[in-house]
């Protein structure tokens, strides 16, 4: 009985390895995945420079202000049209804005609050909707009607809105955006989720568990769990871009993170220099969410069709 | 059928109660006082309890005999001075206590009674078990109190409601039932005229887009699916997730830069004419464009390799006849679906487009509503929202059965 329980959860956990050998190689998903580990660096740099500056209670060079140094263009532009560097300011790779800070350092913190609203926010709504799931697909009966109502429910509030009304009643700051993306977004996780539990209710291998006399618990989440990992997966690589996407909106009305380059922050602060003809702010972080956003739909794509193919395309 | 209608409408009632409970819970709980939140820290709280009582926010939050109020609070009773030969102590109020029936926890008050209208003075003593209940008569206000016997740790203070049942939550309700959503806290109007006024632009604006992209992804969704596989669909596969991938705020900032103001083909800004609408409905398709293809495209590519679409290639049908009047025609159910779950949002307006371009649309209403805490506009589009958005759920699956004659309802 125990050996076709564990042939059971090992068959899923050899199915996710190979799963990430396919997607190394393939060319596309592999430029994907090399794109995703290059901002997980930077998000990670970006951490460490906060949290040392923090420590040591200084202004962080990413925040430092050097008024002679306002607007400098790009180094390579600054190379290709043969402009002198001015004199006593730094390198500035990708140039300064509008108080002389590097537009490269910014776009790093960028990065890293970036990752924290994708993390944080797919830590609320995935467990929550695993759990919802797993407890409505096993249980069914009331316990299912109960998790049922509750995604009719939070599923017919107006998503944005109701996002920016958490945002605004939990207050300004990065928590008010993790809970407000964080406490709406989980219903299409456990939809799918609980689609699947019920699939494997009736499987030979829970009612041979049943029979072994397991607590629920242990079935719902050693037995069947390890069984519908691949759902959490496709869900985190579809929530991941899309709460940075709200991030970014949220931070650039201004509701969300204060004082810290968000990327939102950062156009909302470009956009006013554009019409002035200060380009690079805007281009690079623009293409600085784009590609992020753009590795991460790509490889949610390629994940869902090795995963499981009859999932759709999901509303966000 | 009509059985069908009314199970629905039956089945929507827990819905509604779940939309209003979360709105409630959200708004008058986790939010803590909107009159803080809208007055400021340093409002006084006479202020803060007037602004209460004018939106009702001074009532217990579910049911209860018994409010707290501002004027007190919970006050440390024991570290009041007993002060004269009386051994009162005296204790500080914030603001003259109106008329009404009051409830406090000590053993011995003396009231300084005043009338409001020719400021005559009063005095009053209420001795018993603690708490004491006393009441003050109409046009009489509590100008200072003095407490005295044992006292408690804490002192509270607490005003009779009109009823066990007049509180917030049911107030809500009542007022929700009969259309009043209360005051806009900004505009000092009805939210209802406030949001009235918001519906007609937010609609010339989403339907455009609602229509627009519809009718264009539905195309290209037909052309990829009849050259699947082919150049042209691995192009607009591409092309869609790198559509999807571009963030909304990027979409109405370089539409507005390169479009209006580089080439100056579109005005910039306002809701003057109809060339005001031109250039933020293709901003709308265009951002929504990469999701629907897709959609679409999966949609249609179910009904493809169908054997009822091999007998139709069989009869001789040309392909775009089959296309159009056999595939299409059979994947209508998914499709529809998908645009109804869009349907509220036309009137919730579009939140960034409508903010951007100065379009005074319901999305322009309540982000304004948010930047100023109006709390009753923000709470009635969300509830709206929730209420439109199970209509159109309703009234999608009563379209299935139009669609396909082979889906019974009931």
């Amino acid at each position: 009985m125990s050996a076709l329980i564990d042939e059971k959860r090992n068959g899923a956990l050899k199915g996710e390895r190979t799963v990430w050998k396919k997607l190394w190689r393939r060319w596309d998903t592999r430029l994907c995945l090399l794109t995703v580990g290059i901002y997980c660096l930077a998000a990670t740099y970006g951490e460490g420079v906060y949290q040392y500056y923090r420590a040591a209670d200084q202004t962080a060079p990413y925040n430092a202000v050097h008024e002679s140094c306002r607007y400098v263009p790009p180094a390579f532009v600054r190379v290709l049209t043969g402009t002198p560097a001015v004199a006593g300011c730094s390198l500035y790779p990708l140039g300064s804005d509008n108080l002389g800070r590097d537009v490269f350092q910014r776009l790093v913190q960028g990065t890293r609050i970036a990752f924290h609203v994708g993390i944080i926010t797919s830590l609320i709504a995935i467990p929550l909707g695993v759990i919802l799931g797993c407890l409505g697909g096993y249980f069914g009966g009331r316990v299912d009607s109960l998790v049922v109502w509750l995604c009719a429910t939070v599923a017919s509030m107006p998503g944005l809105l109701f996002i920016l009304a958490i945002a605004m009643v939990v207050g300004q700051g990065l928590l008010g955006v993790y809970l407000g993306i964080g406490l709406t977004t989980w219903v299409s996780v456990c939809r799918n989720v609980r689609g699947e539990v019920i699939k494997h209710r009736g499987r030979a291998y829970v009612q041979a568990a049943q029979v072994l006399g397991y607590s629920h618990a242990r079935i719902m989440f050693r037995h069947i769990l390890p069984n519908v990992t691949h759902i959490i997966l496709i869900a985190f690589s579809i929530r991941f871009p899309a709460s940075v996407a709200t991030e970014v909106f949220i931070s650039f009305l201004g509701i969300g993170v204060q004082g810290e380059p968000s990327w939102g922050i950062m156009i909302n602060n470009a956009r006013l220099r554009l019409w002035q003809g200060v380009w690079w702010e805007m281009t690079f972080v623009t293409l600085a969410i784009f590609a992020l956003v753009l590795a991460f739909n790509h490889l949610a794509d390629a994940l869902r069709d090795l995963l499981d193919p009859a999932l759709r395309t999901e509303q966000v | 059928m009509k059985r069908y209608v009314i199970r629905r409408l039956l089945e929507m009632v827990p819905t509604t109660l779940g939309v209003l409970v979360l709105t409630f819970l959200l708004f008058h709980v986790v939010g803590g006082s909107p009159a803080e939140v809208v007055l400021g820290k340093n409002a006084t709280a006479e202020a803060l309890a007037t602004f209460d009582a004018r939106y009702g926010y001074d009532k217990p939050l579910l049911c209860g005999n018994w409010t707290a109020i501002r004027a007190l609070g919970a006050f440390p009773g024991g570290r009041l001075e007993r002060r004269g030969e009386t051994g009162l102590s005296h204790v500080p109020i914030a603001y003259a206590l109106p008329a009404g029936t009051y409830r406090i926890n000590a053993g011995r008050v003396l009231l300084g009674l005043r009338e409001s209208a020719t400021g005559a003075a009063d005095e009053a003593m209420v001795d018993g078990p603690a708490p004491l209940t006393f009441a003050v008569r109409e046009g009489w206000k509590v100008s200072t109190l003095d407490v005295g016997g044992p006292l408690p740790a804490t002192l509270r203070l607490q005003k009779k409601t009109d009823g066990f049942l007049d509180s917030q939550f049911i107030r809500y309700g009542r007022a929700l039932l009969t259309g009043d959503f209360g005051v806009s806290t900004e505009h000092n109007l009805p939210v209802t005229r406030v949001l009235k006024a918001g519906v007609g632009p937010s609609l010339s604006l989403t339907v455009p887009i609602l229509v627009g992209g519809t009718l264009v992804g539905v195309m290209l969704g037909l052309m990829c699916a009849a050259w699947r596989g082919g150049a042209a669909d691995k192009v607009v596969l591409v092309l869609s997730t790198v559509l999807m991938s571009v963030n909304y705020v990027v979409w109405v900032l370089a539409g507005q830069f390169l479009l209006a103001f580089k080439l100056r083909l579109f005005p910039i800004w306002g809701f003057e004419s109809f060339a005001y609408l031109v250039l933020p409905v293709l901003i709308g398709i265009v951002s929504g464009l990469g999701r629907d293809v897709r959609f679409f495209r999966a949609a249609i590519l179910d009904e493809v390799y169908k054997p009822y679409v091999r007998t139709a290639q069989a009869k001789g049908l040309s392909g775009g006849r089959i296309m159009v009047r056999h595939v299409l025609r059979n994947s209508l159910i998914p499709i529809v679906t998908y645009i109804s779950l869009s349907i509220p949002f036309l009137f919730t307006g579009s939140l960034m487009l409508e903010s951007f371009f100065g379009i005074p649309g319901l999305g322009n209403v309540s982000l304004n509503a948010i930047h100023s805490s109006d709390m009753a506009v923000v709470r009635a589009v969300v509830i709206l929202g929730a209420l439109l958005y199970q209509g159109v759920n309703l009234v999608t699956d009563l379209c299935y059965a139009w669609l396909d004659p082979r889906v019974r309802l009931g």
